[in-house]
């Protein structure tokens, strides 16, 4: 551990272009050598606290706005825990089908908005281009087709949630036991009318990411890499099951670690750890222990912990991406683009087919049994996996919340990513510069961090860099708005 | 049958009954006078003041003033508007009105007039004030953070359930809705109650109920409160 009085401390805050807010510190020795490299997400959380005392059954639509970016799957999540709450965890067709056509449509929204808004710059750019064009401002001008297609493909999605949902952000769709509307032949209808174009859109997306990636493999095969463990829920038969399953962990090689384990059980499997320099905690594998228990979760996690994906598409596309890998656990980092292009694919396969299912007009929409006291529920995040853990009294008040969030369980691997690139790209530089600092955040937005999901930061801070000698003096200084 | 009584409202001649109150005979002729305390079947309260009217140039509560022959009235008014205004921002400051998960959202008498009013943000500081909630019932939730003290439900209790539920305790910024007990669950309150119903806002809620009306066909969705009243109005000319 080097103190901060030997060393020069660099601050990157707020690290831009991801959710929320979070800042890096890099601390350099004399020789500018990186010494430590830490993701700091300092703000404080307050859900699991307000939430007490509130009635069971406004739990899912009041903990979604802990985020405006994906609170779908708050809500989802949430609502999964409350269906055990009232005994009906065992959905209608036309509820579980609805809810599924919800959180896709999250899926598909999100994902097009962090690849393109957040990330296509660099990669259209690259990592050390003027930063005044690496912006989505820059796309717009540059790629105007591309960036249109971005608008569209994310308004369809929310157009998805609005019909499920009943608002395209922070609806009330999902009710305990199951959902308070069916989708309509006019809805239907207004999305099929869609489908293709956004299937079309969504393969030359995938397109993009995989050219990207094999075009750069060279760069980006070591770029913030290190071989972790996986994580993600899978479907029974092993296939990709963003909204229901058992969890399952993968060692580096691709060994399973646990499989199936169910949701109520999560405890047993996972621990989380705190330390003193951030508010987010460190969720780890309880039988390999903190130290090595730690693991990823996203779209790079489930393309490869699960069997195979059921759309035929998507399937394509994963069986390439695992080639690249000969089977084995992919672990680079800019790697998640292309896993999270998969499955934006696979959301707008899943949609065409959920829309031409009869159940969404079904009229069975809610059922309920013997009430609980205490219920997990955990769904797949466009981030990774999302646990809500909920007890409450006798008299239907919550008294207990605890929740792990996606970018929670990231916390450790996007620390080695930053620490990793910090020592590939700035250690022993004489001047830090804008573009080299910029590696550190295009390794962070691989993973698409929700930092406001996983501490609920309240605010807007300017970005900050500074350059700090040895004897605590600011040498280089960098900020913006 | 009762004597008929003609009054102006914003200029338009109007023809009530004697013994009607100018909400009432305002409101038969299409004329949407804005209100909360007031429920139709319960005694009328004049403790919101929402529905001060001008009359005769004086400002008075239109739930509680009958109306009098030559009565002029003044509603629909910018000092009017403005001061019912003042009073609803006032209200929303004075509790803790959280319409983004409050479950009454689309439904709620308050949030709608604040719509009505084109009220966005109000421009009086909160007062965070901290309030009870009452669980302890199985059928009934008490959230007094939503409460805005309009006694419906104290006079539905008395008036149609023959029961003394709710009564207001304590003065000024101390006074709350009490219960006839240590807690709801010792009263004789039922689910089945018309105080159950009574409630404009989210304070008293059946349990369980929540969401169950998707946003787009809730209450006032669509159309703004005082939309049925006004409907009643015959059209020009007729």
């Amino acid at each position: 551990m080097v103190s901060t009085s030997d060393a020069k401390r660099i601050v990157i805050e707020p690290v831009t272009r991801v959710e929320g807010h979070g800042k890096v510190t890099i601390l350099l020795d004399e020789a500018n050598r990186v010494q430590q490299a830490r993701l700091h997400i300092v703000e404080f959380r307050g859900f699991e606290r307000f939430i007490q005392g509130r009635p069971y059954w406004e739990v899912p639509v009041l903990v979604q706005r802990l985020c405006g970016i994906c609170p779908v799957s708050h809500h989802l999540c949430a609502a999964k825990a409350v269906d055990r709450l009232v005994g009906g965890e065992s959905l209608t067709p036309t509820a579980e089908k609805m809810r599924r056509l919800m959180h896709y449509g999250q899926f598909f929204q999100s994902h097009t908005l962090h690849f393109f808004h957040l990330c296509s710059p660099d990669l259209l750019f690259g990592f050390d281009s003027d930063p005044a064009l690496r912006n989505v401002v820059g796309v717009i001008q540059k790629h105007p087709d591309l960036a249109k297609q971005a608008v569209m493909m994310r308004k369809f999605g929310q157009e998805v949630i609005k019909v499920t949902a009943g608002k395209k952000i922070h609806g009330t769709g999902a009710i305990p036991g199951g959902i308070n509307k069916n989708l309509s032949i006019e809805e239907r209808d207004a999305l099929l009318n869609d489908m293709d174009q956004m299937l079309q859109w969504s393969r030359g997306a995938l397109r993009i990411a995989r050219d990207y990636t094999l075009q750069h493999l060279e760069e980006v095969r070591d770029f913030g890499s290190f071989e972790s463990n996986h994580l993600s829920i899978v479907r029974a038969d092993g296939a990709l099951d963003i909204y229901d399953g058992g969890l399952r962990a993968i060692d580096a090689d691709g060994n399973r670690i646990f499989d199936h384990v169910g949701n109520q059980a999560y405890l047993e499997q996972i621990a989380e750890e705190v330390k003193s320099w951030s508010y987010m905690k460190f969720p780890f594998i309880r039988s390999l222990g903190p130290e090595d228990g730690w693991y990823r979760v996203g779209p790079l996690a489930r393309i490869n912990t699960c069997d195979f994906i059921d759309t035929p598409e998507a399937d394509g596309a994963r069986k390439e991406f695992m080639a690249l890998t000969e089977g084995k656990p992919n672990h680079i980092t800019m790697a998640y683009h292309w896993a999270r292009m998969i499955e934006t694919l696979h959301a707008a396969e899943k949609i065409r087919d959920l829309l031409n299912d009869p159940d969404l007009q079904g009229e069975d929409l809610v059922v309920k049994g013997e009430k609980r006291r205490e219920a997990v529920g955990i769904i797949e995040a466009p981030r990774g996996t999302l646990f809500h853990h909920y007890r409450i009294n006798e008299n239907d008040q919550v008294v207990m919340a605890n929740l792990i969030v996606s970018t929670t369980s990231n916390n450790e691997p996007m620390n080695r990513a930053v620490r990793k690139v910090a020592e590939q790209h700035i250690s022993g530089n004489a001047e830090i510069t804008e573009g080299m600092l910029n590696h550190v955040e295009v390794a962070i937005r691989a993973y698409d961090p929700c930092l406001s999901c996983a501490t609920h930061a309240l605010g807007r801070m300017p970005l900050t860099v500074e350059l700090v000698d040895h004897e605590g003096k600011v040498i280089d200084r960098r900020a913006k708005d | 049958m009762s004597q008929s009584v003609m009054f102006m409202i914003d200029g338009v001649q109007v023809e009530g009954r004697a013994g009607q109150s100018i909400l009432e005979a305002a409101g038969e002729a299409g004329v949407y006078i804005p209100r909360l305390c007031y429920k139709e079947g319960l005694s009328p309260h004049g403790s919101c003041r929402v529905c001060t009217v001008m009359v005769n140039g004086r400002p008075m509560s239109a739930c509680t003033s009958p109306i009098s022959l030559g009565m002029i009235v003044e509603n629909d008014s910018p000092r009017v508007a403005q001061l019912r205004r003042d009073l609803i921002e006032m209200l929303f400051v004075a509790g803790n009105h959280f319409c983004m998960f409050c479950e009454k959202s689309g439904d709620c008498e308050l949030q709608a007039l604040a719509y009505r009013f084109g009220i966005t943000a109000p421009k009086y500081p909160y007062m965070f004030p901290k309030r009870e909630v009452d669980a302890s019932h199985p059928d009934i939730f008490i959230d007094r953070n939503r409460c805005i003290l309009c006694g419906r439900c104290v006079r539905a209790s008395k008036e149609l359930d023959g029961k003394n539920v709710f009564q207001f305790v304590g003065r000024s910024a101390e006074k709350r809705i009490a219960v006839n007990g240590e807690a709801l669950a010792d009263t004789d309150a039922a689910v089945t109650d018309a105080a159950a119903d009574a409630c404009p806002v989210g304070a008293i809620l059946k349990k369980g109920v929540g969401y169950v009306v998707p946003v787009g066909k809730r209450e006032y969705d669509d159309k703004p409160i005082g939309s049925d009243i006004e409907a009643k109005r015959p059209a020009a000319g007729s």
